[in-house]
């Protein structure tokens, strides 16, 4: 399957796009580089890099987001939800403006550049805040259309975006923010995922897991989480299993485990980052199979789940 | 805005003493509060809120109003005697500060009239300034922006931050007020982490600087009235002021910082305010 565009890259292509025709929306960057020798048009005084600055970018943002305008704000995932994450739950998340948090890099995505860039945290903190919308696009197509959904949301969100170019979702209806995504039908084991590299896994593990009846779904909206969307996909499932590109706790899986702990207590492995910094040099996909966040692993955790319980 | 339209200076001190003598009050309610650096900004809220500022109590949404931000988030009691006073709310209202079920908590929040942003969490005020005065700049608006800074504040890595950005956007319709008191919590901030020249720091970032008594309200008003000083600059003015300024027996002590005053405590300092001229400062 050949790879498309990275997902940060569909969102700028997408803003440069939507920022002449929408005068109160703005772009502050902290010199990321994402839109070096971009040309905005008219919109050219609507976009500031601020210099590298993330607490200031996430204040000013909320400053300028309580005055009318809506700032779409640009920092690697790892600098916008451990560094500034003050700014963001103070002038962001408690006033309910309506900020859009550009993460690049998310996941593993910074591969070779190290735990300093990546960001394995970020679905737990932002999931933890108060108002805020966090949602991870699984490919290019897919962020166009959350960027295009992203200028009347209310109140702040949070995306999370790639590095590099990632698989296509080819098929897959146009998400809806909040809605989770059944991509293949399926009861007896479902497969929740979220991110490029972890809904293909998903998916390919659905392929290999014949003789059984697998349900997959793109949980591309972490908060607010679709409850009756999983338990309506999950409903007299064996098993639930869930793939994300992140720590293990707080995420996905935890989102998952939450929901149905309360509702439909089924037993649900979760397929993560082991509760380690990435010691291992390698690109994205390297340290995916490193870790263990793989279709394999997905397997693997269903043969051994459902034989412990025949 | 000029000052021939203005209210008198002797208004403005009428209007600075019944902010002080509510502030010694709330201090006085059953959690107490932060009443030194409170104190210490009465002359510096005084002016913007009854003289320099565009705000209209009736309208406190006003999109064409300027904004205040209380970056030293904790000098909340006097910001909210300050609404009271201007008319944003019926100032009986405060004698419920801190009780049970109150919109009036320590920091201030975006449920009493006329508080723009929550703040309290130090160092926060200078970029929500930018973002403010940034927007009133791409609209095109008269709007200005003003944001208190405490001098301990400035210990806050992301005031340097804010400070770096808003010289570098040139944004002149950008006032920061630093309460220069000399005090936080523990002890005198020069014995904690010196800071001087606090202007010259100011300066170096790329802000227009001035220094004022911030006691004397016609020296503060005047200072403010002339804003921008520099095309294309922030302003800061460095506001030398006393904690606790204008009740003698706390004034100039670090101790004034968070006070729960006792019954016969907040006697006197309701008579010291009654003896004092206005002006406090401390040294009477």
């Amino acid at each position: 399957m050949s790879d498309t565009l990275p997902t940060r890259q569909a969102y700028r292509n997408r803003l440069v796009e939507l920022l002449p025709e929408h005068e109160r929306a703005i772009c502050l960057d902290t010199d990321t580089g994402l839109f070096s020798g971009v040309d905005f048009g008219s919109a050219a005084e609507r976009y500031v890099n601020i210099g590298i600055a993330e607490h200031n970018l996430m204040g000013m943002a909320a400053g300028m987001a309580a005055s009318g305008w809506t700032p779409y704000v640009n920092t690697m995932a790892a600098f916008a939800t451990s560094r500034a994450i003050e700014a963001i739950k103070i002038d962001i998340a408690y006033n309910a403006v309506p900020v859009r948090i550009m993460a690049t890099h998310g996941g593993l995505s910074a591969g070779h550049l190290g735990p300093t860039h990546q960001c394995l945290e970020d679905l737990a903190v932002m999931r933890a805040l108060p108002n805020m919308t966090v949602v991870v696009p699984a490919d290019a197509e897919a962020t166009t259309a959350l960027v295009d959904d992203s200028l009347t949301l209310p109140g702040p969100l949070y995306v999370r975006l790639g590095r590099k170019a990632t698989p296509p979702l080819p098929g897959a209806e146009r998400p809806v923010i909040g809605k989770l995504q059944r991509l293949r039908p399926g009861t007896e084991v479902v497969i929740v995922a979220c991110g490029p590299y972890p809904v293909h896994a998903a998916l390919q593990a659905a392929d290999q897991l014949t003789g059984l009846d697998v349900g997959v779904v793109n949980a591309h909206t972490l908060k607010p989480f679709d409850v009756a969307g999983l338990l309506d996909a999950t409903a007299g499932a064996r098993l639930v299993v869930t793939v994300e590109e992140h720590w293990r706790s707080g995420g996905l899986g935890a989102a998952v485990t939450e929901t149905l702990a309360e509702h439909n207590p089924i037993h649900v492995s979760r397929i993560g980052m082991p509760d380690t910094f990435a010691g291992y040099v390698g690109s994205q996909q390297d340290l995916l199979e490193h870790y263990g966040i793989t279709a394999d692993a997905v397997v693997q955790a269903v043969h051994q789940q459902l034989t412990a319980t025949r | 805005m000029t000052l021939t339209a203005g209210p008198g200076t002797e208004e403005l001190k009428a209007h600075a003493l019944r902010i002080r003598e509510r502030i010694v009050d709330v201090c006085a309610t059953p959690e107490g509060g932060h009443l030194g650096g409170s104190l210490s900004l009465v002359e510096v809220l005084t002016s913007l809120y009854f003289d320099i500022m565009r705000v209209d109590p009736g309208h406190p949404d006003d999109p064409e109003r300027d904004i205040f931000l209380l970056s030293k988030g904790h000098a909340a009691i006097g910001l909210y005697c300050t609404l009271a006073e201007r008319g944003f709310f019926d100032p009986e209202e405060l004698s419920g500060y801190a009780t049970t079920g109150s919109r009036f908590m320590a920091h201030p929040v975006k449920a009493v009239p006329g508080v723009e942003m929550p703040t309290g969490s130090l160092g926060h005020g200078p970029a929500l300034a930018i973002g403010f005065a940034l927007a009133a700049r791409l609209s095109g608006s008269a709007r200005r922006t003003f944001v208190a800074i405490g001098d301990g504040e400035m210990q806050e890595g992301s005031v340097w931050e804010g400070a770096m950005g808003a010289a570098a956007l040139g944004l002149d319709n950008l006032v920061a007020i630093v309460d220069r008191n000399g005090l936080q919590l523990t002890g005198a901030t020069e014995d904690i982490v010196p800071m001087e020249s606090v202007g010259e720091r100011w300066r170096s970032f790329g802000w227009a600087v001035r220094e004022v008594d911030g006691q004397d309200i016609a020296q503060v008003r005047a200072a403010l009235a002339e804003t921008p000083w520099e095309p294309g600059r922030p302003s800061v003015l460095v506001a030398r002021t006393t904690k606790g300024a204008g009740v003698p027996f706390v004034a100039g002590n670090a101790k004034s910082h968070y006070v729960n005053f006792t019954e016969r405590q907040h006697g006197r300092a309701r008579s010291a305010l009654r003896r004092s001229a206005p002006r406090g400062g401390g040294d009477e």
